[in-house]
């Protein structure tokens, strides 16, 4: 019991102590990407050290070690889970919504009127919990994965619209004038300057939207879903008190988000590479 | 503001209009099968005046919904359950405790990670990895959790919100007390300015606009935690609960109610904030 506690103490000075030399250090290129996974190493043990040194109960919070065995043995069901809700649920509203959030952004773009009426509902309409909407989806699409595309679509729609529209706009007059200079047309200023121009701001929505996507996959799980699905698992097995399960299906879904996020920001940095926030950290 | 009006308006009569038409569509296959079982043919405007005043539509009229907003607000006493009112108040007290607590610690960590080298690199990234984690996914355990710890009623919603709404103002107020320049430090240094002096008279007043931003994203956000947050408590008070109950028994006109009420809370606290961040930077002469 105190050996565990003591065990988490140590794991936390060391961790500090690691992390303090490191930022110490005048040249910062292994330091940053060091310091962070020390960090959630030091967090690991010193959970698994508190965890067995008070005798916290398995039942309300399990151990980092006991939720790795989990994952272990069950693997089958975390991949049935993840291919309903990840891949069919939210990777297709993903899709299907930042597209449609793309078209109708230019749409609004090209005419005036619509950009002066839709972008102040639109700005509204992002800031309400369109979360509440899930209940009404699923009720119109069915139990299955069709409904959780929908609520995606809702979710990353605005977030990438006004985002879209912002970024549409970031050209200034005399980059403008150039084009016309050149005797480029609309389909052509676009193209060539605006689109690029605007790629910023896009990426910024699609990588909100990541998270989003994600999380209006699970939740709209809990009104109703298959007997599959990340919601699913996680709603029910509270249910059982089978906490260790819940863990490893957070475990999935933050791997997911993280790579999910990761992947936008990887493109974001082949797309976007002349933007000065991707080239001014070297 | 005048310029804009017309086409909102334009907008919004055009939302309206297609509620109104998808009304129709939607609950018409019902109405159909009402009419044949009771042997009548269905004119139009029988048809129309039929899927505007369904009992379970699948999507109720705009003024059914309005109709069940007014009955709910104005003709129930407040403490009653059936009180739309009091379902609001419970959702906007967890809300506004979430949001206190995740504001509070929201700038204190932005302090730390400005101030501390150590701090910036070992827990900056982590504070952008948390977002990651679906935390509304868990919300359900988390509940229950704190509740077999013997916490429950505000305090685990609370939670929940102020998980997501620490995030905007981290982000945020790191950018803003980083957003003195060069020029503006030295200043401080050439009169011999102490950290607290140039964390008190430049960094601090400077972070305002930026900390105004990130409470808007932030107060939407803990709103969003605090109706999710009442989904897995087996829906017994609150916005969420509202949502959960009509779905369990069908009553869309009851879903959405709930929803047009979350959206007024939410442009009401939104716009709050707008009004302070104005006059709070108006006085500070910087807008």
């Amino acid at each position: 019991m105190t050996g565990w506690l003591i065990f988490a103490v140590l794991a936390w000075i060391a961790g500090m102590a690691i992390n303090m030399a490191l930022a110490r250090r005048p040249d910062g290129r292994w330091a940053g990407v060091l310091a962070p996974v020390v960090f959630g190493i030091t967090l690991i043990a010193v959970w698994e050290g508190i965890v067995h040194g008070f005798g916290i109960n398995q039942v309300l919070l399990p151990a980092p070690s006991a939720i790795a065995a989990r994952f272990v043995t069950s693997t089958g069901i975390l991949w049935v889970d993840f291919v309903q809700t990840v891949l069919k649920g939210a990777l297709t509203g993903y899709i299907i919504g930042c597209g449609a959030a793309f078209l109708t952004a230019l749409a609004i773009d090209r005419f005036p009127f619509l950009q002066r009426g839709l972008l102040p509902v639109g700005n509204f309409v992002a800031a309400l919990p369109v979360i509440g909407m899930a209940p009404i989806l699923v009720m119109w699409f069915g139990f299955d994965w069709q409904s959780k595309a929908a609520v995606v679509v809702v979710m990353v729609f605005f977030p990438v619209l006004v985002n879209t529209v912002q970024g549409l706009q970031d050209t200034d007059a005399m980059q403008r004038d150039l084009m016309r200079t050149y005797a480029a047309g609309y389909w052509r200023t676009l193209l060539k300057l605006r689109l690029p121009a605007a790629m910023p701001f896009v990426f910024n929505g699609l990588k909100i939207g990541t998270t989003l996507a994600l999380i209006g996959a699970i939740v709209a799980e809990f009104f109703g879903s298959p007997i599959k699905g990340m919601g699913f698992r996680i709603s029910t097995s509270v249910g059982q008190l089978a906490l260790d399960l819940v863990w490893a299906e957070i475990v999935v879904a933050a791997i997911a988000g993280s790579a999910f996020y990761g992947a936008m920001a990887l493109v974001e940095k082949t797309v976007t590479f002349w933007h000065p926030s991707q080239r001014g950290t070297r | 503001m005048s310029r804009s009006l017309l086409p909102v308006l334009t907008v919004l009569a055009f939302i309206g209009v297609i509620w109104y038409a998808a009304a129709v569509a939607l609950n018409a296959p019902w109405a159909y099968d009402k009419a044949q079982r009771a042997g009548v043919e269905l004119t139009l405007p029988a048809l129309v005046s039929d899927t505007w005043a369904q009992d379970k539509p699948k999507l109720p009229a705009p003024h059914q919904v309005g109709a069940e907003l007014w009955e709910t607000t104005v003709q129930k006493k407040v403490t009653s359950k059936r009180s739309l009112v009091y379902h609001a108040w419970i959702t906007l007290s967890a809300t506004l405790l979430g949001f206190v607590l995740g504001t509070g610690l929201g700038i204190l960590l932005a302090v730390g990670i400005v101030f501390n080298r150590t701090m910036d690199m070992s827990v900056m990234p982590w504070v952008i990895a948390s977002q990651t984690i679906p935390i509304l996914a868990i919300a359900p355990m988390i509940i229950v959790v704190l509740n077999a710890v013997g916490i429950s009623g505000l305090l685990p919603k609370a939670m929940i919100s102020m998980y997501l709404s620490f995030f905007p103002v981290v982000v945020g107020m790191v950018k803003g007390l980083r957003s003195p320049d060069a020029m503006q430090l030295d200043q401080m240094r050439t009169w011999n300015a102490s950290a607290a002096q140039t964390f008190w008279k430049l960094r601090l007043p400077a972070s305002m606009p930026y900390f105004f931003t990130s409470l808007k994203i932030a107060m939407a956000a803990s709103l969003v935690g605090a109706i999710v947050g009442e989904l897995p408590t087996g829906a017994v008070a609150g916005l969420g609960a509202r949502l959960l109950g009509g779905s369990y028994y069908g009553q869309t006109i009851q879903i959405w109610s709930a929803l047009i009420m979350a959206a007024a809370l939410a442009a009401a606290l939104v716009g709050t904030i707008g009004i302070i961040q104005r006059v709070t930077l108006k006085r500070m002469g910087m807008a």
